[in-house]
């Protein structure tokens, strides 16, 4: 993302050829077997392994080691939309199409939406609350801010969030194709040119911790969760709506504490469709008043493409890449400005900038809005 | 190409809530009361219908090659996409 390097490239799926829409942020080169055992692999969705990949990743970064009453007072809360569609997808192939009249007897735990959630907490020993939030493209979003919650509440000491997703199968993409809203060629978000959304594939996993907890442990704490909001349109399953999206960006400030001024940098929902890019520009600028022209807003989906249920997770790193960093993540495939999306949308290239606080931004289909605010220490 | 006129007509009047002799040529689906969601239905009937594939992306309704601005211009579409299908 600092490099503004797209990640989306031709699908290499079985039946491709059958798709009309041919393009995504697959995550290439990847081989499970470098990586997990073949018992493993009869239980772990690719959704799953992405999953404790990046689990294992956070968990060492923080340093936090869970047993005794850390243990009993920390859990998992993921975000996913597809749960395990790809093994969905392989199995319903083995009887329909294949004519199997059985399949393997771990298809169940495999392909539920809560099995990532679960393997984390039986793999980290987190015995506190643990579940797993759909919401569709605000999945990871909602349920970091339930981490955020739990904690602030006092419910939990530290709990590993965030959320993956692999839609990128036949049935998968195929359902997409459906829609009408996916680009043949790139995403471009905020450009008048753009074609619609482009799937992607992963997961970004976090350790939210106590800021005392943390500080009384010496942790490295990349950012402070300051405010969360959740409001929803009540109006249409797709389409979405501003005031919906308005409300929850004010809903974050309000919970943060601070003016729309304090927000540098705003990671936007940004998916590269017509409906939300317009509606989303025209509620940050409800929102942000006379200050929507000085906050920098991009939409990484540009590069890593739409990651539904996992998109705001991976979204976050892009935030705290900001906040850390000083660097602000590019909207790229920018080619022509569009008068309805007028806002600083870092055009194609990374900006060098500081800032103190930003938000993040997702908008469900369903119309389920989640909006997260965070501050630099 | 008989039937074609008809059958579209159909189905525009099915996402519409309409009698088919209530669909008049001249009007646009949205004048029909046809959503962008019931746009997207009704162009997945008449690709199913008539075995075709509608070149239509709800991003950029306007660009694609497929006109949608009135009942009589998706009548002829369809017909010049069954024509094109046929040869």
């Amino acid at each position: 993302m600092r490099e503004g390097r797209c990640g989306i490239g031709e699908l290499e799926i079985r039946d491709v050829e059958r798709l009309s829409i041919r393009i995504g942020g697959q995550v290439k080169g990847y081989d499970p077997d470098q990586r997990f055992n073949r018992q493993q692999q009869a239980l772990y969705d690719r959704f799953t392994q992405f999953t404790l990949i990046a689990a294992e990743e956070a968990i060492a970064q923080s340093g936090l080691e869970f047993s005794g009453r850390v243990a009993a007072e920390s859990g998992v809360v993921l975000g996913t939309s597809g749960g395990g569609l790809n093994t969905q997808d392989e199995n319903y192939r083995a009887v329909y199409e294949e004519g199997k009249n059985r399949v393997h007897p771990f298809i169940v735990p495999k392909l539920m939406n809560n099995s990532a959630a679960s393997h984390v907490s039986m793999n980290y020993n987190l015995k506190g609350p643990s579940f797993t939030v759909a919401t569709a493209c605000a999945s990871s979003n909602h349920a970091m801010g339930q981490a955020f919650w739990l904690i602030r509440s006092g419910a939990a000491t530290a709990m590993v969030t965030g959320g993956s997703e692999s839609m990128l199968c036949f049935g998968g993409v195929k359902a997409w194709e459906g829609l009408r809203v996916m680009s043949k060629d790139a995403c471009r978000p905020f450009s008048a040119n753009r074609s619609g959304m482009v799937q992607g594939e992963g997961a970004g996993i976090f350790v939210f911790e106590e800021f005392e907890h943390a500080k009384a442990r010496g942790a490295s704490i990349l950012a402070e969760v300051v405010g969360f909001s959740m409001t929803s349109d009540a109006a249409d399953i797709v389409m979405p709506s501003q005031h919906g999206a308005t409300r929850a960006i004010l809903g974050a400030l309000i919970d943060a504490r601070i003016g729309a001024e304090t927000v540098g940098y705003i990671n936007a929902h940004g998916t590269g469709t017509a409906a939300n890019d317009k509606t989303e520009c025209a509620a940050v600028s409800k929102a942000f008043g006379r200050h929507a022209d000085e906050v920098m807003i991009s939409s990484t989906k540009s590069m890593h493409g739409h990651l539904i249920g996992g998109t705001g997770a991976v979204e976050l790193l892009a935030c705290l890449m900001a906040l850390n960093d000083g660097i602000i993540a590019p909207t790229i495939g920018y080619e022509e400005p569009d008068p309805e999306c007028s806002l600083d949308v870092v055009p194609n290239e990374a900006r060098e900038a500081q800032v103190s606080h930003v938000l993040s931004n997702a908008f469900a289909f369903g119309g389920q809005n989640a909006v997260l605010a965070l501050k630099s220490l | 190409m008989s039937g074609v006129k008809e059958r579209v007509i159909e189905i525009i009047a099915e996402q519409a809530v309409l009698e088919p002799s209530d669909v008049s040529l001249d009007l646009s689906l949205e004048a029909l009361g046809v959503d962008s969601m019931g746009l997207v239905e009704a162009i997945f009937s008449i690709e199913e219908c008539f075995d075709i594939q509608v070149p239509f992306n709800a991003n950029e309704p306007e660009k694609s090659d497929f006109d949608i601005s009135s009942v009589s211009a998706v009548v002829a579409a369809v017909e010049k996409l069954v024509a094109e299908q046929a040869d």
